[in-house]
């Protein structure tokens, strides 16, 4: 089928990822998870986890326009 | 529980989400042409994608819900369902079913068995088939609304009809394709959606060895938590053999290494893995030969790790629930509130103290039992200075002896995710759901469609005709899923059903595969008289047998004679052995008995022995099905190894 998968799976996450990691670095108080008295960033920390995942994505995406895969 | 409140950045989650799985439907439409783009996808999809997807399909409620609850109730040894009722069945298929799957040219599985046979056999496979996707579906729907239900206070029936009513769009716009497309992004927002939670659960139970120990001591006395009613040994929990080899009494599970290794190492996960369609069409869909082999392997990968993500939440669960400093326990079963408001009367009318009474009357008031202790603690403490009526309740709801498996997922995303991961969490919840809805009914308007409909209704319409059936039949499937939600709203353990179901169905039809595809014998009277025998006799077998603690009705054992099991498990376990061996034996027997009706030339491609064996050599090693299937079964026995 013409659509590669990736497009959609990128631009989802990155998008989900740019709002979880703003929300996290904006809203702390809302965003920190404490466990025995430790607090984690954790929406801000796992925002950039799925940004990251999700740029890679649509690298793939692109490189996979330019020469379309084999597999 | 208290419904959880959403926040804008939660909602944001979810309708990205939504909006994106709609989009795909949208952008996949202007490809959907004819009935084979809309319900094969035309055999065009690479198989990184294929193999996602596969493993995707089988990632509904039954994955999250059921085995997070299995986890729970049984411990590490859920995984039996992965390392031994999964990884071997799906390298069994890539090296030795795909071939004939993918090369007969078959639109279906069930089309498969009219090319080996004859249509009554594929007819009677379709139909079951048809049954059971539906149950399926229905199952998983009803999990959905019911978790939004209870985490969110929204509306059953509104939570029901909306979120089928998004996969009903996206179906009938992109097919098969819109199917595997949202599939592999469920998958990814399964992992991105869950791993956080595990690991956040992990940290706070502190870490795997505090786990373990804690799990040591509930398997001890798992009646201090109302787990169980009798102790095991420490590892009960935490070993996957161990406890299986000291036979059904010995294991929560209630189930011997014969029944793991024949009944679900076998029967169930070949019956499932190389027979259901449901699955066996994502590799269908792929583009050629090799990359439909590789699908399952490719599967297998991720299948092989899924345990730390949906089993351990459920052993973490029984470790924070032993725990008291946590303030945490897997959630009871829902009590209306005004059972609640009428036990909290019962504790604070209670002069002079009287437990037992009390006990009796709060248990009453409830509907459940409750456990005594934690009742008389309450009492005293109430007696001591006066609680307010909401800390009275809170000790009811936490003296309630009695589990919502189902709901250990929920509860610890509930506990651990702030607003935002909260809404990534729920988001991947609601994906998997409702990618199990597609994936079923993609599955079932093909085989209603090419198998049913056309095969015996209305056979020579143009292509036309059948593109707009599979489309209308897709409506129709959604509507029947509803009703099975319904349905399934009534039972408390969604996965034992839904292998109830798999037993009587999928038990029988993998003889007849295994004796089709490698025996030319095989004759279609011999099939198509084992299979039905096959499915009679789970019928018969189920209503002449019950699970221990089970009262005779639904769950079986409603024809009188009695045999009894340890558990249900043990029951569909056996169930599934007695199956197949019925429908094998009979299958052998009659075919022996009767004339062979195809010659040797018109099996070419179907059976084993008459079809020239795929040579590899243009493929690279690491892409070679059986070398790579190897490795992964190595890997497996490692796993098994290690969690001995």
């Amino acid at each position: 089928m013409g659509l590669d998968i990736r497009w959609p799976i990128g631009l989802m996450f990155t998008f989900i990822g740019v709002l979880l990691t703003g929300y996290g670095a904006v809203n702390r108080a809302a965003s920190i998870t404490s466990i025995d008295g430790q607090e984690i960033d954790i929406n801000l920390w796992w925002g950039v986890v799925l940004l990251v995942f999700g740029v890679l994505m649509l690298l793939g995406a692109i490189r996979g326009r330019k020469n379309p895969p084999s597999v | 529980m208290q419904p959880i409140q959403l926040h804008w950045i939660d909602y944001s989650i979810l309708l990205a989400y939504v909006a994106f799985v709609l989009g795909i439907g949208w952008a996949l439409a202007r490809y959907m042409k004819t009935s084979s783009d809309f319900l094969t996808s035309a055999r065009s999809i690479p198989t990184w994608v294929t193999g996602l997807a596969f493993i995707s399909a089988n990632l509904g409620a039954l994955e999250l819900v059921g085995m997070a609850a299995s986890g729970a109730k049984y411990g590490i040894a859920t995984a039996h369902f992965y390392w031994v009722g999964a990884i071997p069945a799906m390298i069994f298929l890539a090296v030795f079913m795909m071939p004939f799957y993918y090369g007969s040219k078959a639109r279906s599985v069930p089309e498969y068995l009219q090319m080996r046979f004859n249509k009554p056999v594929m007819g009677l496979n379709a139909i079951g088939f048809a049954v059971m996707t539906l149950f399926a579906s229905g199952i998983s729907m009803n999990a959905l609304a019911k978790l939004l239900n209870q985490l969110l206070g929204w509306n059953y029936h509104v939570a029901l009809f909306v979120s089928s009513g998004v996969v009903l769009v996206y179906v009938l716009k992109g097919g098969l394709t819109s199917a595997i497309y949202t599939e592999v992004l469920q998958f990814f927002m399964i992992v991105l959606g869950f791993a956080p939670v595990v690991y956040l659960a992990l940290k706070d139970v502190g870490g795997w060895t505090a786990m373990t120990d804690k799990l040591h001591a509930v398997a001890q006395n798992p009646m201090a938590l109302d787990l169980n009613t009798k102790a095991f040994a420490p590892d009960a929990w935490t070993s996957a053999w161990k406890p299986l080899l000291g036979g059904p009494a010995n294991n929560p599970m209630g189930v011997d290494v014969f029944a793991i290794v024949f009944g679900l190492g076998f029967v169930l996960s070949f019956g499932y893995w190389c027979t259901n369609f449901l699955v066996v069409q994502r590799a269908m869909a792929a583009k050629n030969m090799t990359a439909a082999r590789n699908t399952p392997i490719v599967a297998a990968i991720p299948k092989m790790l899924f345990p730390a993500l949906v089993i351990l939440p459920g052993m973490l669960a029984v470790a924070l629930t032993a725990m008291p400093d946590k303030n945490y326990r897997i959630p009871p079963p829902i009590i209306a509130p005004e059972n609640y408001a009428r036990a909290v009367e019962v504790i604070k009318n209670t002069n002079p103290p009287n437990p037992a009474a009390e006990i009796k009357d709060v248990g009453d008031a409830l509907g459940q039992k409750v456990n005594a202790d934690k009742i008389t603690a309450l009492i005293t403490a109430n007696a001591a200075t006066k609680l307010s009526d909401d800390q009275i309740k809170e000790g009811i709801y936490n003296a309630v002896a009695a589990y919502d498996y189902d709901s250990v997922i929920f509860s610890l995303v509930k506990k651990y995710c702030p607003a935002g991961l909260l809404g990534l969490a729920l988001t991947a919840l609601l994906a998997s759901f409702m990618s199990g809805m597609a994936g079923n009914v993609t599955a079932f308007n093909t085989v209603w469609t090419y198998n049913l409909y056309q095969a015996f209704f209305v056979p020579d319409k143009s292509d036309g005709h059948y593109f707009w059936m599979g489309k209308f039949i897709t409506v129709v499937g959604i509507g029947l899923s509803i009703l099975c939600a319904y349905f399934a709203r009534q039972y408390n353990n969604a996965m034992d059903i839904i292998q109830l179901v798999f037993g009587f169905v999928n038990a029988p039809v993998f003889a007849t595969f295994l004796l089709g595809m490698f025996w030319k014998r095989t004759t279609s009277i011999g099939a198509f008289c084992g299979l039905l025998g096959g499915i009679m006799s789970s019928t018969l077998f189920h209503a002449f047998t019950f699970a221990h603690g089970n009262l005779p009705g639904v769950k079986g054992g409603y024809l009188g004679m009695k045999i009894e099991f340890p558990s249900e498990m043990a029951q569909n376990f056996w169930l599934a052995a007695f199956a197949f061996t019925v429908c094998f034996g009979l299958t052998l027997v009659i075919s022996l008995a009767t004339r062979r009706t195809r010659t040797d030339e018109q099996l070419k491609g179907l059976v084993y022995s008459l079809t020239p064996k795929i040579v590899d050599h243009n493929v690279p090693v690491w892409q070679r099905p059986a070398v790579v299937g190897t490795v992964l079964l190595a890997a497996c026995v490692v796993l098994n190894f290690i969690f001995w």
